[in-house]
């Protein structure tokens, strides 16, 4: 092939992104900015106040009668169950409630405000049941049982509901001998460590507008990062045709796994079907999205490691008991990651591991940034850095000893793909004189370092597909069809650059064409999760792209008389290796090219398709978790901390965090560094961040005032980033995703750090200054 | 009961009859049609609906639309002028200060606020600044980049 690939135009390059101007002038579209006119009516969505209870008396007769009220939708009018792979929820509850926010009805007005007033109107008599909060709890045998039905539910084929019990999904590994291996240990160290519910708090709350047509066809425009997969819950959940269900979904303000699968979308075209040929919209207030959007599900974690006198890791048990909420649809599957990753990314020959979704009378657990992974690593990188403590080890050193590498068997069986740990372990070490002491800032203070390593999988289906669809203007610039969600990540930009590279053309002239995201003409994309847009996506666009240029190469070269493998595009122009004759491509991409003389003509508009779906993920054994391939491939990082706790406050400051990522190919490199830097702080942030109840399961502090995220004052003002680049097998160029593991590993990596500093361990988080207080004055609290 | 205020938005004026509890916010977003200003909380905790009135940084959410009868409000829309990017804009795009977007008009014009005030303030002076405007995304440290090079810039 004439095409030199071994030098890049675009790809690899920090070009600005695409996104920018539209939202630095305010231009960018987000749902709630979307106009309807006059027509449109508001909805409000009425949320138990008890945690548990069957529904003895649903009374709407008030509300309805409420001037300006002009539907009260229940779970009588959705009856049937959805759910992404287990189908345990209804879009309204049908007989009960199972949360402190689960949805009992949709009021829908002329107004906000009407409806507002009116759904105070709602008359619900309860009889209540016992709740249970906890994973752990809900896992006893004497447990209230949230879903009598279990067993009768639909479910795919790789998730295990246990009927009659709370237990929603069971994932075992079984690697080697554990009995045995432990025998062998020369120390052994066990504990448990626990992490509250927490949220995704994106700025911009959950919005949906609805709008069911009298012929039968249904337009939603959702705030979503999934709106295949949504149109795909909407179509079982309602009974509706996929083909006559139509999902926009314009620029998100904020997603981090909070806008994936379905939230209030669900309730609002529900509500929607009530008032036909008008607009419905539901905008959350902040309160509501706490108490009534998806949130990280707890976790209840207990570990033991064991080493032989080298500090070699012999075998490991793992009992992870995740706190899936009032629903499992989605949570099920984080439970699965958390299970076959559960050694974290160490090679350990010896491995027990149980992990169980439990149902709690909770917000409902489901996809959040890490999924999965920061839960698990939260306990295990503590554990670690105990290890090699006891040992005597550098902490540095004994992850660099046990870490997984390329080629390693892994725990499910599967072949570590290539990847360089010990490259991110050395950079981040450097990045923070790793062994060196510093200075606290002030007499009361005191300084540590703390390390954290992590590896995370897409997780996913076996089989989910990215398509993309390319389009050339008259001009040569290009448009690009994706379905991959702008979420802030920036992938549009990333798209824009793979698509340049591949035809040829300048960066510049790339249009994406995905904002909004409408199923109805955009190209199919399973979902934007699971870090695996630049992967999966960017494979799909390249291949398009890949498509067009030879389309154009083919017309070219019949256009000279020469063959298209003498031929290249570049920056936009046809050249001739042979002949050195050029092309401009302006024009002729959409009128194509004359014959001699005139006499006929060669080409015609030139639009190009591609697609990309793993092929190659295998099932894995119920019993053992083992398989040839139970994921597509790992990202690999470190990160280190450098902070110092107020010993007068148990206040913790973080002077810097450096990270190291192995992303296979930086297709943009600073955007690569923009997630790492907003990652980390979104790691260090969600170490303080908790969902507090009381004891009737009402949350207390559903407030930005009472729930705080890190303002700019929190943030550190020192954040590292590097990048390793060790190719991805079948990744664009060798890339492969790094979007969620950047906050992964930042909470353990922090405890490692208070360790270090006042040599005080915390299991459980938040790492709240009073429980750093409290912890180092133990002695004196228990006199 | 509607009251009939009048405000200048980006040097244009605007007559609008509006109900005692509206917000400025809602006349901005619902009755003006500036989009870019953003509800992010309705509660005066996120900042991303901050606007200039007469020159200082608010909530538009805690201000009620009577009280901004008579003033002068600026939003994101009215930053750039003559098709030319104001140099804060063009600083997030440069550094890129920008992911999501949905905090970017709130941070742009609380950071105008601060600079038409202080020309040249120290890092801890502009993360104060910007401390009640809530960015999920980018860790801030792009946003505070930026708003320094500005300043150091001296144009704007």
């Amino acid at each position: 092939m004439a095409q030199n690939t071994s030098e890049l135009n675009v790809v690899g390059k920090s070009v600005p992104r695409i996104d920018a101007h539209e939202k630095v002038t305010g231009a960018a579209i987000y749902v709630d900015d979307m106009q309807f006119g006059p027509g449109l009516l508001f909805g409000k969505i009425v949320r138990s106040k008890v945690p548990h209870a069957i529904i003895k008396k649903l009374d709407v007769s008030k509300v309805l009668a409420y001037p300006g009220v002009k539907a009260v939708v229940t779970g009588k009018d959705t009856p049937k169950p959805f759910g992404l792979y287990l189908k345990d929820r209804t879009i309204f509850v049908t007989d009960r409630v199972r949360y402190v926010g689960d949805a009992i009805a949709g009021v829908v007005a002329i107004s906000e405000e009407i409806a507002e007033k009116a759904a105070d109107l709602i008359e619900v008599e309860y009889e209540e049941l016992p709740a249970v909060f906890d994973p752990y709890e809900s896992f006893q045998p004497d447990a209230p049982i949230i879903h009598p039905d279990l067993g009768k539910y639909e479910v795919v084929p790789f998730i295990f509901p246990q009927a009659g019990t709370n237990i929603s999904q069971h994932f075992k590994l079984r690697k080697g001998d554990v009995e045995h291996a432990f025998d062998q240990c020369a120390l052994i160290l066990e504990d448990t460590f626990r992490l509250p519910q927490i949220q995704h708090v994106p700025i911009e709350p959950h919005c949906a507008v609805a709008r069911w047509d009298i012929d039968g066809n249904v337009t939603v425009w959702a705030a979503s990062q999934s709106p295949f997969a949504q149109r795909d819950l909407l179509a079982q959940g309602l009974d509706v045709p996929h083909g006559n269900l139509r999902v926009i979904a314009p620029y998100v303000g904020g997603g981090f796994g909070g806008k994936a699968g379905i939230s209030i979308e669900a309730n609002v075209v529900a509500m929607s079907r009530a008032v036909k040929g008008h607009p419905v919209k539901v905008r959350n207030t902040r309160e509501e999205e706490f108490v009534g959007t998806n949130v990280r599900q707890s976790v209840h974690a207990h570990y033991k490691i064991g080493v032989d006198k080298d500090g070699n890791l012999l075998a490991m048990e793992a009992q992870y008991y995740f706190g899936g909420g009032a629903s499992n649809e989605y949570g099920v599957n984080i439970v699965r990651a958390a299970g076959y990753s559960c050694t974290g990314p160490y090679d350990i020959p010896n491995v027990k591991g149980d992990s169980y979704c439990l149902y709690t009378n909770t917000q409902i657990g489901s996809a959040m940034r890490g999924f999965g992974m920061p839960e698990i690593h939260w306990g295990l990188e503590q554990m670690m850095d105990r290890m090699a403590e006891k040992l005597g080890i550098d902490k540095a050193e004994f992850r660099r000893k046990n870490c997984v590498r390329t080629g390693d068997i892994i725990l499910t069986g599967m072949t570590m793909p290539d990847i360089d740990l010990v490259a991110c372990i050395d950079k981040v070490a450097k990045a923070i004189n790793w062994g060196k002491k510093e200075e606290p800032s002030a007499p009361n203070k005191k300084r540590g370092k703390g390390m954290a390593i992590m590896w995370k999988a897409p997780a996913m289906p076996p089989n989910p597909g990215s398509s993309a669809i390319v389009r050339f203007n008259e001009d040569a610039t290009l448009n690009v069809y994706v379905s991959g969600q702008e979420i802030g990540q920036g992938t549009f930009t990333v798209m824009a650059q793979m698509a340049a590279e591949a035809v040829g053309i300048p960066y510049e002239w790339v249009r994406i064409t995905a904002s909004p995201v409408d199923t109805k003409y955009s190209p199919y994309e399973w979902q934007t999760v699971a870090s695996r847009l630049t992967w999966s996506m960017g494979n799909a666009v390249r291949a398009a792209a890949l498509d067009v240029r030879q389309k154009v190469l083919d017309v070219v070269a019949k256009y000279w008389n020469e063959d298209p493998k003498d031929l290249d595009i570049k920056n936009g122009i046809v050249v001739s290796y042979k002949s050195e004759k050029e092309q401009p491509l302006q024009k002729m991409v959409v009128y194509g090219l004359p014959n001699e003389n005139y006499e006929g003509w060669q080409g015609g508009p030139i639009v190009g398709s591609g697609s990309f779906m793993p092929t190659y993920v295998t099932g894995l054994d119920y019993d053992t978790g083992q398989g040839a391939r139970a994921v597509v491939h790992y990202t690999v990082g470190a990160q280190a901390v450098d902070l110092e706790v107020d010993t007068e406050t148990g206040q913790i400051d973080i002077i810097k965090i450096a990270s190291a990522y192995d992303v296979g190919k930086a297709i943009n490199p600073d955007l690569v560094l923009t997630q790492i830097e907003g990652g980390a702080v979104h790691g260090m942030s969600s170490a303080f961040e908790g969902y507090v109840f009381d004891e009737k399961g009402r949350m207390v502090n559903q407030s930005l005032v009472d729930y705080k995220i890190a303002t700019a004052m929190d943030a550190p003002k020192k954040i590292h980033g590097d990048i390793v680049e060790t190719p991805l097998e079948d990744g664009p160029w060798g890339a492969r995703g790094v979007g969620e593991h950047v906050m992964v590993q930042t909470a353990p990596a922090m405890a490692n750090a208070i360790a270090d500093a006042v040599s005080i361990r915390i299991n459980n988080l938040p790492l709240s200054a009073e429980k750093v207080y409290m912890m180092m004055h133990k002695e004196e609290f228990e006199k | 009961m509607l009251h009939e205020i009048t405000l200048t938005v980006n040097g244009d004026p605007y007559t609008v009859a509006v109900k005692s509890h509206y917000t400025l916010l809602k006349v901005l977003r619902e009755q003006i049609g500036l989009t870019g200003t953003k509800i992010g909380c309705e509660n005066g905790e996120c900042g991303a609906c901050t606007v200039l009135m007469d020159g200082d940084p608010v909530n538009s959410c805690l201000v009620l639309a009577v009280e901004a009868d008579g003033h002068a409000i600026q939003t994101v829309e009215g930053l750039s002028k003559d098709g030319k990017l104001h140099p804060l804009q063009q600083a997030f795009i440069d550094h890129n200060a920008i992911q999501c977007g949905f905090c970017t008009p709130g941070m742009l014009m609380v950071a105008k606020g601060l600079l038409d005030k202080n020309s040249d303030p120290n890092e801890d002076e502009v993360r104060e600044a910007i401390t009640g405007n809530l960015c999920r995304c980018t860790g801030y440290i792009r946003i505070v980049d930026a708003i320094l090079d500005v300043a150091k810039k001296g144009e704007f």
